[in-house]
């Protein structure tokens, strides 16, 4: 008869944990400066629409692009360099002057009444959920 | 990646301030671009949720403070369900150099960037001493 101490089995699991723990904490900081996703969004969510919130300062709404497909919200957009004669920089830890991001939704997003406001350098979209994706209520009969 | 994760993050400040702050919001710093020309060192903070009746700009001795506030809006009747930025307050402050005319410095605020301007004071104008024949 084979006896597991569930016990033991319990501190070994805590063990792997421990052990990718410190992978993942030798790892970082290898992976490229370039790999990150910008800008970071926040997703709102009820029945009928979700709303995607994203903080990107000091762009134009002339220069950013919303593509939507299906479940995907794509994001993109440039901001204009200063360009000065004579300058020098002492610093630069604006963010880059471009991006681009895909952000998946758990539902059909309804493309054409897609809406989006940019105010105060943040950028909020809304995303109506498909009318053929709604969940539907189900009578039950006798 | 961890790593990632942590880019996206807004910088919280790395010294604790020893004044207190009466709004419970958190505090990030903004991040900035400082550049000089020949008349002016200009100043551009990104600053996303702040407009001109929320940003305060004080000069208190040489010590450049802006300080933008951000209030959290919740969308009615909307759940957030997944969060990667943070909404808070904005502070940072920079020491200045005596050469700059304080009564001349300019700001705006536009999409979320604060752009202060510090205009250099005048340099001693240079002198020419003529040499007579003697």
């Amino acid at each position: 008869m084979l006896l597991v101490d569930p016990f033991r089995a319990l501190e070994v699991e805590r063990e792997f944990d421990r052990v990718q723990r410190e992978m993942n904490r030798f790892l970082r900081g290898t992976q490229p400066a370039t790999a990150y996703r910008y800008p970071a969004v926040n997703i709102w969510t009820r029945d009928e629409d979700a709303l995607v919130t994203a903080e990107l300062p000091g762009y134009s709404i002339d220069d950013m692009e919303i593509s939507v497909h299906n479940k995907s919200l794509t994001i993109s957009g440039k901001r204009r360099p200063v360009k000065e004669e004579n300058v020098t920089v002492h610093r630069n830890e604006r963010k880059p002057d471009e991006f681009q991001r895909t952000v998946l939704m758990p539902f059909a997003i309804d493309a054409e009444k897609v809406t989006a406001r940019y105010e105060k350098g943040i950028l909020t979209i809304t995303l109506p959920r498909l009318e053929a994706d709604k969940p539907k209520k189900i009578e039950i009969r006798a | 990646m961890a790593n990632k994760e942590k880019s996206l993050q807004k910088r919280e400040p790395e010294t604790v301030s020893t004044v207190e702050r009466t709004r419970s919001q958190k505090v990030f710093v903004p991040l900035v671009d400082i550049r000089e020309t020949d008349n002016a060192i200009v100043l551009t903070a990104d600053m996303p949720g702040v407009d001109e009746k929320s940003v305060d700009i004080t000069l208190e001795k040489n010590v450049l403070t802006i300080d933008g506030r951000v209030d959290m809006v919740t969308p009615d009747g909307h759940q957030l369900s997944y969060m990667e930025y943070e909404t808070g307050d904005f502070q940072r402050a920079f020491t200045l150099s005596d050469e700059i005319n304080r009564e001349g410095i300019e700001a705006q605020v536009k999409d979320g960037v604060l752009q202060v301007t510090l205009p250099k004071a005048e340099p001693a104008k240079a002198r020419r001493i003529d040499i007579k024949v003697g």
